[in-house]
């Protein structure tokens, strides 16, 4: 019955590399310590499909690079009470938004899969098939109200922790000049 | 040589006469942030993160740039000069495309740690993501506009130490551009002697040498290449 | 050239105006040369031969007439008649004007009354040549009591004494922020050594004012003669007239100024025959807003690039080169022949408390009078727009003025009996600027009006310190969002944030001043604000209100 008086806790991947999601796994048996202080409740960890309801605390990896990130995120922030940015993509764009100086995503999306525009998925014809790309990458900030930022290209194992562990205990985050961007 | 009397943050401190109140709280182990300042190159006053209260003005002073006067009381970090300077910061970074993930000068940036130091953790303004380019031309080193805070630390030890002024600026407000003579790609320049000390001062990574994944900056350089030339230590 | 020949000047001159029957003034100011002057005065030019009356008649060129929206503006004197104003002539018309003269018939219509309130409420100093003195002649001017003041300077002043004079006169620097043009001249000529520079500051650059181009197009030797007089008073023998690369006509009529002037020995070496040197060079602008600033146009002057620098020290101690410079308006020169010749005290009779004399408005905007007006001092707002201006057209409801352009504010129409004066705009968010007065009824949407200055001062911002760079594009960005409907609280707290930022980090005036439209316009018009943000909703109906975030 105690799991039930634990904060809710989510872990969400948008737009980013996932290596956020990565140096949260270096907590290594930290993660054991804290597993017994919250309960897991989403995360790209989990086999879980839907953003549940009354989440605690979400820490959200990755900038909005595509409407499904757009829609999750708006989904995420109605349905959770400390929004964190987790990581420079979340906090600032980085390198998800390296595009945003070409215009729109076209230049990037030819690069890859060349000027025809028939074989560019989620384009024309291709309509559906993946989410359309968004026509300027945003960082959390610019879409949601964000609680707190988590800084960092990954934010180092033991910020996380910091982190999680003065949330779950209901504090304040101040983090001074313990985190950097980069 | 006369010494001056003044109060900072509450303390008297003294100072050398003409001395700056930057180089007067340096002396005390004040810290005031600074971009555009730079030990040995003339002062230009442009980062603003320098500013400081002086009573009885109701302007804001930046200290690299207003002597010390007997009997000043001066503030150097009051609740509002470190919002403002957060701001600024802030402003920078939003201004061009600081990744700072993927630049050179991770962890040896001024800007970077400038906004660690203030606890700038994000960035309040909409990245304006210009598109800018590179210039890659010149043998050695890289001139990435992507990174340029356009303090002209490169322009003024290129003019006032090397001699060379293959630097300057072209352009105004957000188009501003540190450019080589007269907008030509660097490693064309005439006037470049390839010394490379524009690239030892630039506080970010806009300046860096190829082939290396972290820059090399040398804060002391400039002042011992001027205190050799005063005391002759060449001159044999 | 000595006095004495110079009266012999002023004499022939005046008697050969005397002999003639009429002067024809058609006005040759960029205003009505756009409407087509240059062809009205070509075409008197032309009938005057055809009638055969090249020795009685006189057609002239002059300076500004006033009433810019209905030029080209014709001033016809007869005698001691009244004269006579048509408005919005043609070449054809012209030649019925001239047909006339002979029979003394004149057209009966296109004539603008001029007891009407546009005229009779004005006062003219600095103006006061328009319609009389040819912007081309110097003989003209001469005529009209022109370097009067400064020979009379020359031969009965000393240095001290002008200062003195200006000092008594009360008058500020007419270029926006309002210092006392005698303190700035007694600084100057206290720390004067060799190599003292004057500089006429015509770097005009407020969007719809052309004050100073209506002065140096209609009576550039005015300005010369003030120049003159505060060389003398400061101890300078070098000036510098600073003007912009976009008044070509100014230019053109500065160079013809300074060269009869030169070759009457009012400029150059031992003026008047006595042993004061002054000579006056032109420094042509290159478009840069910023370049009005002193700092950045003495930079400017140097052959730098147009930079400011922090101040102190000030150009008044160290300025061009290094040495003690003084920098005025144009505006503030044009003043200074009228002060020395009647008197500083006489001058001081005219203004409020603190601010003397008169000021010339470019009123432009939603106005019936579009034009150029001079008033005097503590004229409160409401008379020069509704009495002077002709109040609103098409029936609409004032709703604000701005003045100061890019670096003033608005003002609503519930301070509309403020006094123009210093420190009474400068009470209400606003400042006197440079003479800028543009007009806007509810047609116009504030939040769009503080975009567009703030897109100025952006674009116009010279790139060297941080908060004004990068300050403006910020607050532009944020402005455009709230006219696209898509801006919330946050915008709107971190928009006053920042206009707080620039107007106190900022490194020089503009951008100092940069947010003042912002800031004014939340100050008088937060609903407007509000609207935009919780309502999404432009009240003036001018905003796109699209939903789309701006790029």
């Amino acid at each position: 019955m105690e799991s039930l008086t634990r904060p809710r806790v989510a872990t969400v991947w948008l737009g980013g590399c996932s290596g956020c999601h990565m140096s949260l796994l270096d907590l290594d048996e930290r993660l054991l310590d804290l597993a017994e202080r919250m309960h897991l409740v989403y995360s790209p960890f989990m086999d879980i499909k839907q953003f549940p309801e009354h989440v605690d605390i979400a820490l959200v990896e990755g900038a909005v690079a595509n409407e499904d990130n757009a829609r999750l995120l708006r989904l995420v922030r109605s349905r959770t009470a400390v929004l964190v940015a987790f990581g420079d993509c979340a906090v600032a764009g980085n390198v998800t938004a390296l595009r945003n100086p070409l215009g729109d995503p076209m230049p990037v999306l030819a690069r890859s899969y060349g000027t025809d525009t028939s074989r560019i998925p989620g384009v024309g014809a291709n309509a559906g098939s993946v989410p359309p790309l968004v026509p300027k990458v945003h960082m959390l900030r610019s879409l949601v109200a964000v609680d707190y930022y988590l800084p960092g290209c990954p934010p180092p194992a033991d910020l996380i922790f910091f982190v999680l562990s003065e949330l779950v205990a209901g504090r304040t985050l101040n983090l001074q000049s313990r985190a950097t961007l980069g | 040589m006369s010494v001056t009397t003044l109060t900072m943050n509450g303390t008297l401190v003294s100072a050398a006469e003409g001395a700056t109140l930057l180089a007067v709280a340096r002396e005390h182990h004040i810290p005031i942030p600074t971009l555009c300042h730079f030990e040995g190159l003339s002062e230009v006053g442009a980062c603003r993160l320098c500013l400081v209260e002086v009573e009885g003005s109701n302007r804001l002073q930046a200290a690299c740039m207003t002597k010390a006067v007997e009997g000043m009381t001066v503030t150097t970090n009051s609740e509002t000069l470190r919002s403002y300077r957060r701001q600024i910061v802030e402003l920078l970074l939003a201004e061009r495309n600081h990744v700072c993930a993927v630049c050179v000068a991770n962890h040896t940036c001024e800007l970077q740690n400038l906004a660690v130091s203030m606890g700038v953790h994000h960035v309040r303004y909409e990245p304006q993501a210009p598109q800018l380019s590179m210039d890659a031309s010149h043998p050695r080193w890289i001139l990435d506009h992507n990174r340029c805070v356009l303090c002209t630390r490169c322009v003024r030890v290129c003019d006032e130490i090397e001699g060379a002024h293959t630097w300057d600026l072209m352009g105004r407000g957000r188009h501003t551009l540190v450019i080589s003579d007269l907008h030509e790609p660097w490693g064309q320049s005439e006037s470049c002697t390839s010394c490379g000390k524009c690239v030892r001062v630039c506080p970010t990574g806009a300046l860096f040498e190829k082939g290396t994944s972290a820059t090399n900056k040398d804060p002391h350089f400039v002042t011992y290449l001027k205190m050799a030339r005063e005391q002759k230590l060449w001159n044999r | 050239m000595i006095a004495d020949d110079l009266a012999a000047v002023r004499e022939r001159e005046r008697t050969a105006i005397s002999l003639s029957t009429a002067r024809i003034a058609v006005c040759s100011a960029a205003g009505c040369i756009s409407t087509g002057g240059a062809a009205v005065k070509d075409a008197l030019g032309a009938a005057v031969i055809a009638h055969n009356l090249s020795g009685s008649v006189r057609v002239l060129g002059t300076g500004c007439l006033g009433l810019c929206h209905a030029g080209p503006l014709m001033r016809v004197t007869r005698g001691d008649a009244e004269p006579v104003l048509f408005t919005k002539t043609t070449p054809a018309f012209a030649e019925r004007v001239i047909a006339g003269l002979p029979s003394g018939v004149l057209p009966l219509e296109q004539r603008c009354d001029l007891q009407q309130p546009f005229f009779t409420r004005q006062h003219r100093i600095v103006t006061s040549d328009a319609g009389i003195v040819d912007s081309e002649r110097i003989e003209d001017y001469l005529a009209a009591g022109g370097y009067t003041a400064l020979e009379r300077t020359l031969a009965e002043l000393h240095p001290e004494d002008v200062v003195r004079e200006v000092s008594l006169s009360g008058l500020r620097g007419r270029g926006g922020a309002g210092y006392p043009t005698g303190l700035k001249w007694s600084t100057v000529a206290k720390a004067a050594g060799h190599g003292t520079f004057i500089v006429c500051n015509a770097d005009e650059g407020d969007p719809g004012a052309f004050m100073d181009r209506s002065v140096l197009e209609g009576d550039p030797h005015r300005v010369l003669e003030g120049m003159a007089i505060a060389a003398y008073a400061v101890g300078a023998e070098q000036g510098y007239i600073y003007v912009r690369g976009e008044y070509p006509l100014a230019i053109t009529r500065l160079k013809t100024a300074i060269r009869q002037a030169e070759r009457m020995q009012l400029l150059g070496h031992r003026i008047l025959d006595s042993q004061f040197n002054f000579r006056i060079d032109l420094r042509i602008g290159a478009g840069a807003f910023v370049c009005g600033e002193e700092t950045a146009l003495i930079a400017s002057i140097e052959g730098k690039r147009g930079m400011p620098r922090p101040r102190p020290p000030f150009p008044a101690e160290a300025g061009l080169w290094g040495r003690p410079t003084l920098i005025n308006n144009v505006e503030t020169y044009a003043n200074i022949a009228p002060i020395i010749l009647h008197g500083g005290a006489h001058y001081a009779t005219l203004g409020t408390e603190r601010s003397k004399g008169t000021k010339v408005f470019a009123l432009a905007g939603r106005i019936v009078n579009t034009g150029l007006v001079e008033v005097p001092m503590g004229m409160p707002l409401g008379e020069i727009i509704f009495d002077i201006g002709g109040g609103i057209p098409d029936e609409r409801q004032f709703k604000a003025a701005q003045t100061g352009g890019p670096s003033g504010g608005c003002i609503p129409a519930a301070h509309l009996d403020l006094p123009v004066d210093y420190e009474a705009l400068a009470g209400i968010g606003s400042i006197m600027g440079s003479g800028g007065l543009i007009v806007m009824d509810e047609t116009s949407c504030m939040v769009d009006v503080a975009r567009y200055f703030m897109e100025f001062c952006r674009d116009e911002s010279c790139g060297k310190c941080v908060p004004c760079r990068a300050g403006t594009v910020q607050m532009h960005g944020l402005l455009t969002k709230m006219t696209h409907g898509t801006a919330t609280d946050r915008d709107l707290a971190l928009l006053e944030q920042l206009a707080e930022l620039t107007t106190r980090t900022s490194l020089c005036g503009l951008g100092q001043t940069a947010a003042n439209p912002v800031r004014s316009t939340l100050r008088h018009f937060h609903d407007e604000y509000l609207a935009h943000i919780h309502d999404h909703v432009c009240p003036a109906g001018v905003c796109a209100m699209n939903g789309e975030d701006p790029r």
